[in-house]
């Protein structure tokens, strides 16, 4: 069969349309359906049906008893803002003088904080468990903060770290040869201007400990319970109830969607930087 | 301040949270994986019984090595899987236009989607009797209709797979279109007036291109796969019997539903240098010579 160019190309486009389309069902059908779910009468829930009268029964029913997802809302949110609050000063301290300063085993050091991701959460946490029992800190906003960091922290460092890399360091250098102090210099030069940055690395860290399961789940019980473990109680006696798994699963995406737009911005934009010849 | 101590200054609680949150729990459970420590009897390590726990599990306990073909399957198969679908995700958008911009800014959902959400919706999408995914599939391939996703240990283990591809081939797709977008378009061009068809060029000129960017996504799933734990959990629960029964879930299984301290600590510990071990000889296949990384 011949084709000439022109057919060729109209044919191939159609093709890549096709792919594309069914690559967008694939990754967004799911999402799409949890949400639909949500919003669905209890009698229409079991079914595939499309067409129904929209309801807030299931996000009233989860805010009741005996699942108080408005409780453990607030424990996310406190949890996960709270580890973004602490952690991503912390890293920028780091990362900078990681990027700016020459130090005795720099390398080796940077290599291993991030090496500490290499270490699979279940052989941390079981020690975590028999610590923060001796500590009084199982259960508690403190102790969820303190484990989030580490899942956190690596990544900030080396995200932040690759940001001020690009910043020039000639402005720096011009400041303090006019006698400011180092400290003034990050304070008023650095941190400005690294401000997009930290925006970018902050977000990142929410959702990381937003979505956090296999700590919260071992070590927490009743009061700092987060919302992805709550999911799990939803398998009740009388069945799973997916209808207020739904409910709770569109609170759980709603900062994914809010964040993933800045992400894009930052990271597509980033990824295929230059390449526009 | 001088620099000389600000800088060592400046580094310190990063450093001190890292050590205080990987390093000593990591040592504190090297110790207790050589402890005999059953919580619901004692607590504190009763006895230090050298190996025994490692033995136990090498020796005599055939679920911990069914747990380690399992995550050996899970982690080649979801390290490739993920890779490929990736690639295949960044060959179809890695193109310049309106419409592939808007498409590669939906790549990111999936990744920033709680995996714990969706093991548990996957899991309703599964069923056979009201879940969409069943019903999508029996659709399209009406042979299968009566398959029980989740309640046959093959699919089981192949669902487990495809759930991890979802979460992570689009998040490595963005990785890979950024290598792509770089290849210098002119090459391609020259091949094409040479001559060379789409699949010619692709083998000779795209996938060697790609290689170092290929490489990493790899080395990054490879790891992050044998972390995994949420899916197991949430999606299959480790069955039908034990057929995804993985490491970590065993070894969550002997510590918080047996309160075998010892032994899961032993387990986890096996997993940990089973982990550093393929990191190590990613890094020398990577990076010969020990170079920089």
């Amino acid at each position: 069969m011949h084709l000439t160019p022109r057919q060729r190309e109209r044919i191939l486009f159609c093709l890549r349309g096709f792919a594309i389309a069914v690559l967008l069902a694939i990754l967004l059908g799911p999402i799409a359906w949890i949400f639909l779910t949500s919003i669905k009468p209890l009698s229409e829930v079991y079914t595939m049906a499309l067409l129904f009268e929209p309801t807030l029964d299931n996000f009233r029913a989860i805010f009741k008893r005996p699942f108080y997802v408005g409780d453990r809302l607030l424990n996310s949110i406190a949890i996960s803002g709270f580890t973004v609050l602490i952690g991503v000063p912390v890293a920028l301290a780091a990362a900078y003088s990681f990027s700016r300063f020459a130090m005795r085993f720099k390398k080796s050091l940077f290599f291993g904080v991030l090496a500490t991701q290499f270490v699979p959460p279940i052989v941390v946490v079981l020690p975590f468990f028999l610590m923060f029992r001796q500590l009084h800190l199982l259960d508690t906003w403190t102790g969820m903060v303190w484990i989030n960091l580490s899942i956190v922290l690596p990544f900030a460092i080396w995200m932040l770290k690759g940001f001020i890399d690009t910043i020039p360091v000639e402005m720096e250098e011009a400041a303090m040869t006019d006698g400011a102090t180092r400290l003034r210099v990050i304070r008023d030069i650095v941190i400005p201007v690294t401000i997009p940055g930290v925006f970018v690395a902050a977000i990142f860290c929410f959702i990381f400990s937003w979505n956090d399961f296999l700590y919260a789940l071992i070590l927490t019980r009743k009061e700092a319970v987060t919302l992805p473990v709550v999911l799990s109680t939803f398998y009740t006696e009388e069945g799973d109830r997916w209808e207020l798994m739904a409910a709770t699963g569109t609170f759980i995406l709603l900062p994914m969607f809010a964040i993933s737009y800045f992400v894009q911005r930052h990271f597509v934009h980033g990824a295929t930087q230059g390449s526009d010849r | 301040m001088r620099d000389r101590h600000l800088k060592y200054l400046l580094t310190m609680p990063a450093f001190l949270l890292v050590t205080a949150t990987v390093i000593y729990p990591l040592g504190y459970a090297g110790i207790v994986s050589f402890m005999d420590w059953r919580l619901s009897r004692s607590r504190v390590p009763t006895d230090f019984v050298w190996l025994e726990n490692f033995s136990r599990a090498f020796l005599e306990d055939p679920s911990f090595l069914n747990s380690l073909g399992v995550t050996i399957t899970f982690v080649a198969g979801s390290a490739i899987g993920a890779v490929v679908f990736g690639l295949l995700i960044a060959l179809l958008l890695a193109r310049r236009g309106r419409g592939y911009s808007i498409t590669r800014t939906v790549l990111v959902l999936p990744f920033a989607m709680s995996p714990a959400l969706q093991g548990t919706s996957f899991r309703f999408f599964l069923n056979p009797e009201f879940g969409i995914f069943d019903a999508v599939l029996d659709a399209l391939f009406p042979f299968l209709s009566h398959v029980d996703w989740l309640g046959s240990s093959g699919w089981a283990i192949t669902w487990l797979i495809l759930t991890d591809m979802w979460h992570w081939g689009p998040f490595l797709s963005l990785m890979l279109i950024g290598g792509l977008l770089s290849i210098p378009r002119d090459t391609l061009e020259a091949a094409r007036v040479d001559g060379a068809s789409a699949w010619t060029s692709f083998w000779t000129i795209t996938l060697p291109q790609l290689t170092p960017v290929l490489a990493i996504a790899f080395v990054l799933k490879t790891i992050f796969s044998f972390k995994m734990f949420d899916y197991v959990y949430l999606l299959t629960g480790g069955g039908p019997g034990e057929s995804t029964t993985t490491m970590t879930y065993y070894a969550f299984r002997m510590g918080f539903t047996a309160y075998d301290m010892g032994y899961a600590s032993a387990i986890a510990f096996v997993l940990a240098l089973l982990l550093v071990g393929v990191s190590a000889v990613y890094f020398r296949l990577l990076f010969p010579k020990g170079g920089a990384a």
